[in-house]
């Protein structure tokens, strides 16, 4: 536990400590300054690039923290490639084919800390839409040649496949956050990041409660804080994509939706979106489906019996 | 690293293309020092957006096909969001339209200013990365980082978000930017055009490397202004024009077993997309400074060498930064940030310039508004039989460089097209293999 040590990120939701690795020093041969940092590298997955752009985006920052950090391993930024193993990882997208599945163990052997940023490497992003759905479709729906694709039925958070020491999440990440679980790291601490609702986000901006003032629908009281509730702020309902927060009580949520007058299949996709595949929307969402099947289920075989009737009446 | 293979020929492999957004691979075989086969291999994994749009809402595309490129989401948004309102019968506001520009202008911004002085300059000045160009450049690096800031600020503004707007809708906005907000920015856009004309000198003092091709042009065009967030017809350098609803009719998209993305055809042909491609058709509707700026940059009303690019984008930033003062200086409080939507069963496109050029999007809906097919086709799909051109023609025209030199060469005639694999698309592993007739392949 060599690393937690040295480098922080302890204790933290989605990471038990053994997560950790041990790893090798650094041996960038050579200046001691540069050895003394420890070196980052960034990964990526299945994903639209945005959460690494979040780190590209901190154009007040990003000078210092190349100074805090040796950016060793980050191909959207740099041609350089410095051999892991890395003291931290960070890590976007989700899991889609066998050779992520592959890509991923090596990259949890040569890292010391793993943090995977944002909604597609934590519950498997939009593209997790795919494991409600048939993917040979989608397949032939998107390509001529459905035999050139290599993938996997399902889109999977990093967590699913290895140890991960902490998760960040929103789509995209939100930049201070993930500033904060940089100066964590460094620190060797716990980041201090939120763990209660948008709702809170809200009050505290005084902004004017969504679906209590327009009757509009609004994620707000299952979804974690962290983006400081900007949809909110923008005179919309919160669409959760920073996806559920810790202990989240969908269920009052979906009944409220309802009240609010939102079809069955509104509500089902309102918690399919770019967090479907975190279990508490996986299962509010499958909730309401199979409320919704099992009263056509009763209705086919209402109809089914009164066909029945007339079936019976028939020519035999 | 260079391997001997079996069969006498070499592969050299050095691991993936960076500085690209998402992952892709790149096959050269040359033979008798002539190139016989190029391969651009996009490697991103699927991720379906076509197959799960089909049955969600009419007003969902813009927050969902915004995730597929956390570069460019307004063009997303914008192709969208013209594409409903374009099936449902939804007239918007100038007011609105303007504010999408103003929108699509900070997208530029951002977008242009990363590709430029982190992505493009370091090849020019002899860097791996911008992080490293710091410690010789701090003015140069600082000013860039300005740049981009000033047009993150703006989307932060206008889209609530710089990756990822909110928002946005079908039909408008759900709040628009007050005039005293839009002004706080007004220093930093008017420090960006004056940036962005004194880094337009500074790139085409460049050294460019000689290469032309005979490219056919497409781009968006407008009558008013240059096309950005949206254009009225499309164009064509070899003069063909016609409306956006007919794009699907002339361009077909077609799969190769090489790659993830799928490759595009317009008329039959390979076309290019991009800032070239929007410059060349569209010089006339610069600014004045722009246009001065651009010739004195040495570029021609028209330009044919994919290096120059980058010139071309710091021109297009220039412009960008202007247009943004202009949509300020113009803008008014009290205009409706949306008007009232309603779906109607149709099929319909909505077109814009995203960064690296024409996206498209084509829908059709039921009478609900649910979602029955959807087809998005996004830059640099359109742009890989280009890209393959020019790096048969780049290997070719540099044959005798050595292994790490001539790779070095291709990768930078990649990221001449800032590339947006994600869109499309893992490992950009290059390969470039020499064989002899003498050694049987
Ligand atoms: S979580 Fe969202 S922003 Fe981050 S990579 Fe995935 S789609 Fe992009
Ligand atoms: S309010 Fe909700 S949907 Fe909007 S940015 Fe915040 S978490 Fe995401």
């Amino acid at each position: 536990m060599t690393t937690t040590a040295e480098h922080g990120l302890a204790g933290q939701p989605g990471a038990a400590e053994q997560h950790a690795h041990p790893h090798a020093h650094d041996h960038d041969a050579g200046t001691p300054v540069v050895s003394a940092r420890p070196k980052l590298a960034v990964w990526k997955f299945a994903s639209c690039d945005g959460c690494q752009l979040s780190l590209l985006n901190c154009e007040d920052e990003l000078l210092s923290i190349a100074e805090a950090v040796h950016i060793a391993y980050f191909p959207e930024a740099t041609r350089a490639v410095v051999e892991g193993p890395y003291e931290l990882s960070l890590v976007e997208g989700s899991i889609t084919t066998p050779d992520d599945v592959r890509r991923i163990h090596e990259i949890r052997a040569q890292s010391g800390v793993l943090v995977t940023i944002g909604a597609c490497a934590t519950a498997g992003g939009i593209q997790a839409l795919r494991n409600w759905a048939d993917v040979d479709e989608y397949r032939s729906v998107v390509y001529a040649h459905p035999e050139y694709l290599r993938t996997l039925d399902t889109s999977t958070p990093i967590a699913s496949h290895v140890d991960v020491d902490y998760e960040l999440r929103g789509c995209p990440v939100d930049k201070k956050q993930l500033i904060e679980v940089l100066a964590a790291f460094l620190g060797g601490r716990k980041p201090r990041i939120p763990t209660y609702s948008v709702c809170v986000e809200c009050k505290l901006k005084g902004n004017v409660c969504v679906p209590v003032a327009t009757g509009r629908p609004c994620l707000g009281p299952v979804t974690q804080a962290g983006c400081g509730a900007l949809c909110p702020s923008y005179g919309r309902g919160c669409y959760g994509c920073f996806g559920p927060q810790d202990s989240a009580n969908t269920a009052s949520l979906t009944k409220q939706l309802v009240e609010l007058g939102m079809a069955d299949d509104d509500v089902i996709r309102v918690y399919r979106t770019f967090n479907a595949g975190a279990p508490a929307f996986a299962a509010a969402s499958d909730e309401v489906a199979e409320r919704v099947a099992a009263r056509s289920e009763a209705a086919a075989a209402a109809a089914a019996r009164a066909d029945g009737v007339v079936q019976e009446r028939g020519p035999e | 690293m260079t391997h001997q293979l079996k069969d006498g020929g070499q592969v050299l492999n050095v691991g993936m293309l960076a500085r690209v957004e998402g992952e892709g691979g790149m096959h050269i075989e040359i033979k008798d020092r002539q190139v016989v086969d190029v391969k651009l291999n996009i490697f991103e994994p699927p991720r379906f957006y076509e197959g799960f749009l089909r049955g969600r809402k009419y007003t969902e595309p813009p927050d969902i096909t915004a995730r597929i490129c956390g570069i460019c989401p307004v063009a997303y948004q914008s192709a969208s969001t013209e594409a409903m309102e374009t099936i449902c019968g939804i007239t918007t506001t100038p007011e609105i339209q303007l504010m999408r520009r103003l929108l699509y202008c900070g997208e530029w911004i951002e977008s242009h200013a990363l590709h430029i002085f982190m992505l493009h300059a370091p090849d020019f000045l002899g860097y791996e990365s911008v992080l490293e160009m710091a410690k010789d450049h701090p003015d140069v690096v600082n000013m860039a980082l300005r740049l981009k800031k000033a047009g993150n600020d703006l989307m932060e503004l206008v889209g609530g978000r710089a990756i990822h707007p909110v928002n946005v809708k079908v039909g408008g906005f759900y709040r628009m930017p007050t005039v005293s907000e839009l002004e706080a920015l007004r220093p930093a856009l008017e420090q960006g055009v004056e940036d962005s004309f004194a880094a337009v000198q500074l790139v085409a003092g460049f050294d460019f490397p000689e290469m032309e091709q005979d490219y056919t042009y497409v781009s968006l065009r407008h009558p008013d202004w240059y096309p950005l967030e949206r254009g009225t017809e499309v164009v064509a350098s070899d003069g063909v024009r016609f409306p956006v609803a007919e794009i699907p009719q002339r361009i077909e998209e077609f799969h190769v077993q090489h790659s993830h993305a799928l490759h595009a055809r317009f008329d039959g042909g390979t076309y290019f997309v991009g800032p070239l491609a929007r410059y060349s058709n569209n010089f006339d509707q610069l600014s004045p400074r722009c246009q001065e700026a651009a010739l004195k940059a040495g570029l021609g009303e028209t330009c044919r060498n994919p290096f120059k690019s980058i010139i071309v984008r710091t021109v297009e930033l220039a412009y960008a930064f202007e247009e943004a003062v202009r949509i300020i200086d113009q803008w008014r409080d009290g205009h409706a940030p949306s008007v009232p939507t309603a779906p109607r069963a149709g099929e319909g496109v909505g077109a814009s310039e995203a960064p690296r050029g024409t996206i498209w999007h084509r829908y059709r809906i039921d009478a609900d508004g649910v979602i029955q097919d959807a087809q998005i086709v996004p830059p640099t799909s359109q742009n890989q039989a280009s890209i393959e051109a020019d790096l048969r023609l780049a290997a070719q025209q540099w044959v005798d460089l050595d292994d790490h030199m001539l790779t070095h060469r291709c990768e930078e005639a990649i990221r001449n097209y800032d590339p947006c694999i994600s869109c499309a698309t893992h490992f950009l592993d290059l390969r470039v293999k020499r064989t002899t007739s003498a050694e049987q392949p």
